[in-house]
């Protein structure tokens, strides 16, 4: 094995290219397991860790330029305002030491399904931006998961930064486990409302082969919120459509039964955290309406 | 390949490194320091924690090579790292460790690899005080964690601390005299200022 210790970006990108089999290791807390379990035994490991700005983030106009190797306990401490659905999924995450270590960039190098970053990314809207001694490219972040554990890198690209939408309105994410620290998801929801463009969007985690939006869900939400003037008129969501919506989350899934838990409960699961996840969000949109016209 | 990083204040070289071994491996077996334990090697006990330029990390998912040029305290070097802590003026512990402090620290104990000759730190004196060590296996990883904790909070609720130890596995006291440890720590701390 040998050990890659590129000082820069640049030179990041030429070991990369000169050995497209290395593995990149940021945090290490995927990587590490693999080989001190010696399932993986890789020819090189590319050390990210002297890339100071990789763990470094920009607050712009309309996004979060987020480092990939930004640690979950930075995000949860600095961008809660700007990405409170992905602060939340973050300090879901294993421990405090992991989050120390660990970050998206490397969620998204593993893609797992049960990765926490992914829901709250898929609600908020994201790209990813990944780079090569080719060139740089933006992946839209529904085109970024391509099957279990795997994602649209190409061998001699990394993952630079990603770009988050900031929230224009209320987000939630939830998460189903046997405890509060150190679980992986059985699943996981994030939503996110978007007030600007007067629409819905989700995560759905765990309870797929990639993780997934429920896209009809979000449609007939969206269609359901316009024609009833809800965003106008900010009253509460009618039940049946709330239910209507869960059924609809319930049913984007495509899980399998393991040891975390049967297909069945993780499609009711997925369900019940879009009914709360909707109401959640959608009491902090009113509140914040009231105040809006209340100071008005 | 060969690795040089500083250790509770002293410069370090690790000679024979193999490129997949982990800091845990090399604090244990290359450098004789074992008060790091290893139960799991995969991040779930905590019991291997240590402070990577100030930050609490399991050393068995940092690979060796990721330590070069940078700062490892471990609880050996504990006592003496809360020592001068204090003595640079924060004896509530409230004031965090800058990175430059954590590497112009130096280990003035007699002896900084066993941590032997050197008076305990407030938490370690509070672990025993208050009975939470059993089998001690995950007592070094939870000290350092603690004194993370206390020093970035000097008055952590309960909530505080279970979240702050929640990466580090007891399955000995059923927690409950580690939360009394924690607790008993703190208000010496408090009582000292
Ligand atoms: C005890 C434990 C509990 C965990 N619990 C959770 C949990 O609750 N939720 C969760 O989502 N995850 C969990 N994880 C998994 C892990 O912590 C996360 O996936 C984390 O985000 C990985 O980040 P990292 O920087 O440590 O990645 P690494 O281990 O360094 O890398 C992970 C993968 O990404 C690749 N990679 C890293 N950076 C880049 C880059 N810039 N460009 C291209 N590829 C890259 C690596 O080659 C590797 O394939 C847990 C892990 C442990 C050990
Ligand atoms: S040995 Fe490192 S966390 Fe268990
Ligand atoms: S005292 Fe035995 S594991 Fe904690």
């Amino acid at each position: 094995m040998d050990f890659l210790r590129p000082a820069s970006w640049e030179e990041a990108l030429a070991a990369k290219a000169e050995h497209p089999t290395a593995v990149p290791i940021a945090g290490g807390t995927d990587v590490m397991v693999e080989i001190n379990f010696d399932h993986r035994r890789p020819e090189y490991l590319l050390d990210l860790n002297r890339i100071g700005d990789l763990s470094e983030w920009e607050v712009g106009e309309a996004s979060v330029r987020l480092g990939a190797s930004v640690p979950y306990t930075k995000i949860m401490e600095n961008l809660r305002a700007e990405l409170p659905g992905l602060a939340l999924a973050s300090h879901t995450v294993a421990s405090p030491q992991i989050r120390n270590r660990g970050g998206v960039g490397g969620n998204l190098g593993t893609a797992s399904p049960a990765g926490d970053a992914h829901p709250a990314l898929l609600a908020a809207g994201a790209e990813v931006e990944v780079e090569s001694v080719r060139g740089t490219r933006r992946i839209p972040i529904d085109a970024f998961y391509t099957g279990v554990k795997r994602n649209a890198l190409a061998a001699d690209e990394l993952i630079r930064a990603v770009h988050v939408k900031k929230a224009d309105g209320p987000q939630q994410f939830s998460k189903v486990g046997t405890r509060n620290a150190m679980v992986i998801a059985v699943c996981a929801f994030g939503l996110a409302l978007h007030p600007e463009t007067r629409t819905v969007r989700t995560g759905i985690g765990s309870a797929a082969p990639t993780p997934v939006r429920a896209k009809t869900a979000e449609e007939f939400l969206n269609a359901a919120l316009e024609e009833g003037g809800f965003w106008d008129n900010g009253q509460i969501i009618t039940p049946s459509v709330a239910k209507q919506f869960a059924d609809l989350c319930s049913a984007a899934c495509n899980p399998i039964d393991d040891v975390r838990g049967t297909a069945s409960y993780r499609r009711h699961a997925v369900g019940v955290m879009a009914r709360r996840t909707l109401t959640w969000t959608w009491e902090s949109y009113r509140g914040d309406r009231r105040t809006i016209e209340g100071a008005a | 390949m060969r690795v040089n990083f500083k250790v509770n204040g002293r410069q370090q070289e690790a000679d024979d490194v193999w490129e997949g071994e982990s800091l845990l491996y090399v604090l244990r077996e290359r450098l004789g320091l074992p008060g790091s334990k290893n139960a799991c090697e995969q991040g779930e006990c905590g019991s291997c924690t240590v402070r990577l330029d100030g930050v609490p990390v399991c050393s068995c998912l940092v690979a060796a090579g990721q330590v070069e040029g940078r700062d490892i305290v471990t609880v050996e070097g504990l006592a003496d790292f809360a020592r001068q802590r204090s003595e640079s003026g924060c004896a509530s512990g409230a004031c965090g460790t800058s990175l430059q402090d954590a590497q112009d620290w130096q280990a003035k104990g007699t002896d900084s690899q066993t941590g032997e000759g050197t008076e305990l730190s407030a938490i370690q004196q509070a672990f025993i005080d208050a009975g939470a060590v059993q089998c001690g296996f995950c007592t070094p990883g939870l000290l350092v964690a603690a004194d993370e904790m206390l020093e970035r909070n000097p008055n952590p609720s309960d909530a505080d601390i279970r979240e702050a130890l929640s990466g580090n596995l007891c399955r000995c006291t059923g927690y409950e005299k580690i939360m009394d440890a924690v607790r008993l720590a703190a208000a010496r701390q408090s009582e000292a200022v």
